[in-house]
């Protein structure tokens, strides 16, 4: 074997001991989780056995049943308008989020703070949750849903918009400081077309998970094709379940092939 | 050496006129590090003055302290007839639109055109939407803005996006666009810098035009030797933060400019 003068260094750095305690910590979390939560092989195997029986899940879902297409088609489109409406006042208001939380725009540190935290605090807490809290103070139906969807876009967006305008070149914005522009005009002038791309990626991502996120709201009474979901599998209608299935697949296949194609198109 | 010019009058040539800059006893330190120490001149008005100094002498540092783009540590600037360290931020806005900056880096907003560019300087002017793009524009703002950049030979590249122009056409929009600020005064911070020699003669031509046929003054910060020579009435040499040489150009001569320059071969 020839030999080298100079021996390659080891394949791994030696790790020190708070290394190695967090790995084992990391190891033991995962470990731990596992055990505490996951299901048992036994277990998941009859439960899938338990679909495919005469009257099991599957079974019954096959094939769809299609024949209330005109009511549900009317509760699809009501999901995509509480989608568009929530995404759309979602996005607006993510915009003065998003300037107030920035380092160079925010007009000061303790706003800086509170924006950030409105923002972390509104995309934290899940929509179904934001759903039930609306239900409460508007009731029952698509205005829950749509204030829902914006609450989750503002914390969604907020994030985003904000990185993105961190990330702007600061030079055309100094040039326009100098000139005497106000701050409203370096704004809208310099910040906004530089991060124009940025902003339609996360706007079309929005919407996508917008469309996604309100058919699972009428689960909880927000209004669009989630109520209808929920009757057909709380009354064993599985067949009828399917074909809602099929239809949001459709929506929300054609709502991300459509704002795949803008995204394309504008960037 | 030359002595520093008292603050009172300004030398043009061989005649002495009221200055449309003094600067007197001026310091700027950052942290503990003085970057400069006390300097006095004064500037004429339709006078082009060339600022040399070798990398770290605080040239650009002294012409953002000019427009308070940093704040002076100590020191009195009188500049067009206002005493710019007693300004208050509203008064600083209304003050700087009359003064143009050239940047090393053209400093454009991207992804928008030309025009929309050469609009954003009547922001010295004019607030609101009719100042942000070329489309809210008023039919007068729009007309000017065409004026110049047919001034520096771009009208015809008027709806081209400047991020797809060359290097020297968008040092020429930022002048267009210095120039809609109607400025009395302009400063510009080696406005060849990022420039191929051909097109840097042509953009210093520009600037010297304006001095020429505007009766603008400008005070730049030059790198290059013989542009230096060529393109100025005056010359002020900065060394460790101070004034080290102050002479009309017709007496200076290259070798003694030479120690004022990182790299006078290249000019």
């Amino acid at each position: 074997m020839t030999t080298f003068p100079v021996p390659p260094p080891p394949r791994f750095r030696q790790m020190g001991l708070v290394n190695y305690a967090a790995l084992l910590l990391v190891l033991g979390l995962v470990a731990s989780s596992l055990i505490a939560t996951a299901p048992a092989l036994d277990k998941l195997s009859r439960g899938v056995g338990r679909l495919f029986a005469p009257s099991g899940l599957l079974t019954n879902m096959f094939p769809p049943d299609f024949t209330r297409i005109v009511p549900i088609g009317w509760k699809l489109l009501e999901t995509l308008q509480m989608a568009v409406a929530g995404c759309f006042l979602g996005l607006i208001l993510a915009i003065p989020f998003a300037i107030l939380a920035t380092d160079r725009l925010s007009p000061h540190p303790i706003v800086r703070h509170v924006a950030r935290a409105v923002i972390a605090l509104f995309r934290t807490v899940p929509d179904l949750v934001w759903a039930i809290i609306f239900i409460i103070i508007v009731g029952l139906g698509p205005a829950a849903g749509v204030m829902a969807i914006m609450i989750d876009k503002i914390g969604f967006a907020g994030r985003f918009f904000a990185e993105a305008m961190e990330e702007t070149d600061p030079g055309p914005q100094d040039a326009l400081r100098a000139i005497g522009a106000s701050k409203l005009g370096l704004i809208v002038s310099a910040v906004f077309p530089a991060c124009l791309p940025s902003f339609t990626a996360t706007s079309l991502f929005a919407l996508e998970k917008s469309v996604r996120g309100s058919a699972a709201l009428g689960l909880v009474g927000a209004g669009g094709i989630g109520v209808d979901l929920k009757v057909a599998f709380d009354l064993f209608n599985y067949d009828e379940a399917l074909a809602i299935i099929l239809l949001m697949l459709v929506l929300v296949v054609a709502v991300e092939q459509g704002s795949g194609w803008i995204r394309r198109k504008l960037i | 050496m030359n002595q520093p010019l008292t603050p009172s009058h300004a030398i043009t040539g061989a005649t002495s006129v009221a200055p449309v800059l003094v600067v007197a006893r001026l310091e700027k330190s950052f942290d503990d590090r003085a970057i400069l120490r006390g300097l006095d001149f004064a500037i004429s008005a339709n006078q082009s003055t060339a600022l040399i100094g070798a990398n770290g002498s605080g040239k650009s540092t002294l012409l953002k302290c000019l427009v308070r783009l940093v704040e002076p540590t100590a020191g009195r600037i009188e500049m067009l007839g206002r005493d710019v360290r007693a300004l208050s931020s509203r008064d600083l806005r209304r003050f700087r639109a009359q003064v143009g900056i050239v940047w090393q880096r053209h400093n454009l907003v991207p992804r928008i055109s030309a025009l929309s560019n050469v609009v954003h300087g009547v922001q010295a002017r004019i607030s609101g939407p009719q100042s942000w793009f070329q489309a809210l524009a008023p039919a007068a703002v729009r007309a000017e803005a065409m004026s110049c950049l047919d001034r520096v030979g771009l009208a015809d590249r008027a709806m081209t996006r400047v991020d797809s122009l060359s290097g020297g056409q968008q040092q020429r929009i930022a002048i267009a666009r210095m120039l809609m600020q109607r400025p009395a005064f302009i400063l510009a911070d080696e406005p060849d810098a990022s420039l191929d020699p051909q097109t840097g003669e042509e953009v210093m031509e520009l600037l010297l035009g304006l001095v020429r046929q505007d009766g603008l003054s400008l005070l730049m910060i030059s790198h290059r030797l013989e542009h230096t020579l060529r393109f100025s009435d005056r010359i002020l040499g900065l060394s460790q933060g101070r004034i080290a040489l102050d002479m009309p150009t017709a007496q200076a001569n290259a070798p003694e400019l030479r120690r004022f320059f990182d790299h006078p071969e290249g000019g």
